[in-house]
């Protein structure tokens, strides 16, 4: 099977969704008591598009994310401890506590970074393909984004420059039925946005995002075909969101069928389903346990790690303030 | 009068408003079925259909430039922008369409309103907790409003949507659950451009919009307790400024603080504070003194933005500073 991930390598994957799952879920646990910050924004349902993605890449490789970025972090690489410690507000968090979920940042890993101006992860991977592409190195950008952010006009900018310069740059269109709580029937005429690649000369694929193998091997492709120097590939996978979209929203226009439906191809299930016959369900047992036990430590740690004092940012000039009052 | 959520006030006036003139129509991200993310505009799709209650793509930039269009062309529209973080993709709309056709071109209005909400305080992080009033304030030909109560904020708006000229309405996050009396009373109308004065005092005079002048509020019940008496000055709109009220407080305090969640540099502190020397500098015993956010992003973590943000302790030194 061309570009299919090795055994080991498929493990790993289910591993790191089992991370990102246990996660999200005891995130949602502790924003029921209190203990979060602001509005969090799970991706319970679309692991598989993050971590398959993220599978085929290098530490060279950079990575933009979006608001919903934990399966991205995670899958580029950047620690599970900072991470959970920078969701949680904490001085031991990967920013230290300035930046919270949406705006994590790790460049030693390549992923810079999240970001919660919807398109905005879009033209930040395309600028760091124009800078491989200059430099001419054989790394690759990728960027995550939503249904929702593809409606946006720096989306279209973007990739007729990425088809028109034939970056070395993968868009994985993360297609999870919604932009916020609109439906995508109500924000774009089309139901498969990959389309468009056509009006930008440009390979697309449309990817099952619930199955990390699938996600693996198209991305496997465009990667390649990113390094030849052949241009940009769009993926659209097709996911679904199963906790709304963030711990504030108020729910109400996600169908119960839907809900269930998407629940029978949950991504972790799939890969389980895939994985059985040839590494046994003993096995992933023991995985999906490590998984737990990891992310269980980085939270009770994260909760024990002192809050951030605050110091006035003036590293460099822009940011001096003239001192308050007469 | 009726006991309602600042959210509820925007809600009545938004209806009023649309029963009023069926030239009114709402259109913006999650404001339809949704209801909007802060319930804004809730019940208004069901109650004025999907044509006039629009959900839309995320598409500020091209949002904005078609409400400045639409309103030049026979309709009166709403739009809500749901953060001001996300001015900066507005801001071609205003500044390069909006703000030069009425100058321009004959007979040529632009009735439009441009909703939106920011401010910090919610633990939203540096892309979703700013107030960047000078960025709109800055525009010639855009009005600028920035209510604090219920009543103020259903009267504004409603101010607002009959004014011919473009107005950017700001909205603070921490102030939709806010409580008080409303008037039901749908030809009751704030004006735009009137200042409000919500506590007299007779030593220094304070100055400040939205969530400011709560904080504002409580930083002269600490002055009091030190023998201060600290006039408030609720602003309202930031553009056109009220000179009258703005001087006149100044002629009997002698002391001015100006206080604003936005960025100091180039801020709306900075324009309050130069419009105060330009008009009332001999009245002046002291230098104005402005209290801001500090010239860097908001920090996500509580202790982090908690120390960024203006509150009563430091608008209350501040206004002591001065009349040291
Ligand atoms: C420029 C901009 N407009 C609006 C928002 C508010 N907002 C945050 S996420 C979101 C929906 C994004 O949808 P999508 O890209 O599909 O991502 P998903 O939430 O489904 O993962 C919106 C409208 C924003 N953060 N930035
Ligand atoms: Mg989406």
């Amino acid at each position: 099977m061309k570009n299919a991930p090795s055994l080991d390598e498929q493990l790993e994957m289910h591993r790191k969704m089992f991370v990102v799952r246990r996660l999200e879920e005891r995130l949602g646990e502790l924003h029921k008591v209190g203990k979060t910050r602001g509005p969090i924004h799970r991706c319970d349902g679309q692991e598989a598009v993050g971590i398959g993605a993220t599978a085929v890449l290098g530490t060279g490789d950079f990575v933009t994310s979006t608001h919903r970025g934990h399966a991205h972090y995670i899958g580029k690489g950047v620690d599970i401890r900072g991470v959970t410690a920078e969701i949680l507000g904490r001085a031991t968090g990967t920013c230290g506590g300035r930046a919270g979920h949406m705006l994590i940042g790790d460049r030693d890993k390549g992923m810079i970074g999240g970001n919660a101006i919807v398109g905005g992860s879009i033209p930040a991977a395309t600028g760091m393909a124009l800078s491989i592409q200059v430099r001419g190195t054989s790394d690759v950008a990728m960027c995550f984004f939503g249904d929702g952010a593809a409606q946006t006009g720096i989306c279209h900018e973007s990739m007729n420059m990425a088809g028109l310069w034939k970056l070395p740059l993968v868009f994985i269109l993360e297609h999870n039925q919604f932009g916020l709580t609109v439906h995508h029937s109500v924000q774009s005429p089309v139901a498969d946005l990959s389309i468009r690649a056509a009006g930008y000369a440009m390979a697309a694929e449309i990817v099952d995002g619930n199955d990390t193998v699938a996600m693996y091997r198209a991305t496997a492709t465009a990667v390649e075909r990113a390094r030849r120097g052949d241009g940009p590939t769009l993926i659209e996978a097709k996911t679904y969101r199963m906790q709304g979209f963030s711990t504030s929203d108020m729910g109400g226009y996600q169908s119960e069928a839907d809900l269930a439906d998407w629940n029978r191809r949950d991504p972790i299930q799939v890969s389980r389903l895939a994985l059985a016959d040839s590494v046994g369900t003993e096995r992933l047992d023991q995985v999906e346990a490590g998984a737990v036990a990891e992310v269980d430590a980085a939270v009770e740690e994260a909760l024990a790690a002192p809050l951030p004092t605050f110091e006035l940012f003036t590293r460099s000039s822009p940011y001096a303030t003239a001192p308050e009052a007469v | 009068m009726a006991m309602m959520r600042y959210a509820e006030a925007l809600n009545q006036a938004l209806r009023e408003e649309m029963q009023r003139d069926p030239s009114v129509f709402l259109f913006g991200e999650d404001i339809g079925r949704y209801g909007g993310v802060f319930k804004v505009t809730k019940g208004l799709m069901d109650e004025f259909g999907e044509s006039r209650v629009r959900d839309t793509p995320i598409s500020e930039q091209a949002l904005a430039a078609m409400a400045v269009t639409a309103s030049m062309t026979g309709t009166r529209p709403v739009l809500e922008i749901m953060y001001a973080d996300f001015m900066p993709l507005v801001l071609d709309a205003l500044i390069n369409q909006a703000s030069i056709y009425e100058y321009l071109w004959q007979n040529v209005t632009m009735p439009f309103v441009l909703r939106t909400q920011g401010g910090g305080g919610a633990g939203a992080g540096a892309q979703h907790s700013k107030s960047l009033d000078s960025l709109v304030a800055h525009i010639p030909g855009i009005k600028v409003v920035a209510p604090v109560t219920p009543a103020d904020a259903k009267g504004l708006l409603k101010s607002a949507i009959r004014d011919s000229q473009p107005v950017v309405f700001l909205e603070h996050k921490l102030l939709y659950n806010l409580r008080d009396e409303v008037s039901d009373d749908p030809d009751l109308l704030v004006p735009i451009g009137k200042a409000k004065t919500v506590r007299v005092g007779a030593d220094v005079s304070i100055f400040a919009t939205s969530r400011m002048v709560l904080e504002s509020q409580k930083a002269a019940e600490l002055l009091a307790q030190d023998g201060i008496s600290a006039e408030v000055i609720d602003l309202r709109t930031l553009r056109p400024l009220d000179l009258d009220a703005i001087i006149g407080s100044i002629t009997k305090t002698h002391h001015a603080v100006v206080v604003n969640e936005g960025w100091r540099f180039c801020g709306y502190a900075a324009e309050l504070s130069a419009t105060i020397m330009d008009f009332a500098f001999d009245a002046l015993d002291a230098p104005v003194a402005r209290v801001t956010l500090p010239d860097m992003p908001v920090p996500y973590a509580e202790p982090l933005e908690l120390a960024v943000l203006p509150n009563a302790a430091r608008i209350a030194d501040a206004a002591r500073a001065t009349l040291k």
